[in-house]
């Protein structure tokens, strides 16, 4: 296998894994983490900052979701699944802009 | 580091890894890597195959142009342990500090190739804008940078886009510049393994 497509697939083991794998926190939090979309209340300000602007993310943002229930656990892998989420974003993005470019190339 | 259980949760194995770490380094284990041994089978083991991968797997990129990838997205991600980290990994590889400090002072001005110029600032913006377009591409292509390059350096892209959030949202401690110094020892002959 190609050393992009072993990247890729491994990719998909790891978006694959925190998203369907067992896990603390429930898998559809997980997946609203990895969206950055329907979160709740408690959890919105930390997993927001994390996915937008995870230089400000503070000890009072740990604080506020921990106040509601959730567990250390629970937001070692929420966390995760938003900056990967994030991230697989813009990772997808760039690839689908190259495949574009090299389509328009060829084409032409 | 936050939450409390990435400082506390490890099972035996890792601890005694940790004490070994700090026995023969004379340093505790850094965040990144004590981040990849908690619960390993959730995300450190899969992320630690991908980022040796995009980081030291087959690639006409240079180790030390893919440190530099890695250590400007962690500028742009205003991230300070990943750019720490990988400024010195960057430096050491190339054996060349003033290179990397030009570039993370100001891209357009540093003395580098068109072609890695190009791919630095097309990281920059998926980075800071979350999306590209095909202009922004074929604008590296322009540049004489390959295909396989561009998918070479979105991949590092991934992988550093990832751990920098995690390591501000984390809060891993900044190391000292002995510190970083001796992490980019460490990376350059060992990998991300």
């Amino acid at each position: 296998m190609p050393a992009e497509g072993e990247k890729r697939s491994i990719h998909h083991l790891l978006v694959d894994r925190i998203l369907q794998g067992p896990g603390r926190a429930p898998a559809d939090q997980r997946a609203r983490a990895f969206d950055n979309a329907n979160l709740p209340e408690p959890l919105g300000p930390l997993l927001d900052k994390v996915a937008t602007k995870s230089a400000q993310v503070t000890d009072a943002d740990f604080a506020t979701a921990m106040e509601a229930g959730f567990t250390d656990d629970q937001l070692f892998e929420l966390v995760i699944c938003a900056a990967v989420g994030e991230s697989t974003r813009q990772y997808e993005a760039g690839l689908a802009a190259l495949a574009e470019a090299i389509a328009d190339t060829e084409a032409g | 580091m936050r939450p409390g259980v990435l400082e506390h949760g490890y099972g035996v194995g890792p601890k005694l890894l940790f004490r070994l770490i700090r026995l023969m380094s004379g340093r505790p284990a850094p965040d990144a890597a004590k981040l990849t041994f908690y619960r390993p089978d959730f995300y450190g083991t899969h992320m630690k195959t991908f980022t040796q991968e995009a980081m030291r797997g087959r690639s006409t990129w240079s180790v030390g142009d893919r440190e530099l990838m890695a250590a400007y997205v962690s500028k742009v991600n205003d991230s300070p342990f990943c750019v720490g980290a990988h400024t010195a990994t960057a430096t050491r590889a190339y054996q060349d500090g003033e290179r990397v400090a030009a570039v993370l002072a100001d891209l357009d001005s540093a003395t580098i190739e068109e072609g890695l110029r190009a791919t630095l600032g097309m990281l920059g913006k998926l980075t800071s804008e979350g999306t590209l377009n095909a202009d922004d591409i074929r604008a590296v292509l322009s540049a004489g940078v390959s295909r396989q390059q561009i998918e070479d350096a979105l991949a590092v892209g991934f992988a550093f886009n990832t751990t920098d959030r995690l390591a501000n949202a984390f809060a891993f401690q900044v190391l000292s510049q002995e510190g970083f110094e001796a992490g980019a020892k460490y990376l350059l002959k060992r990998g991300y393994r």
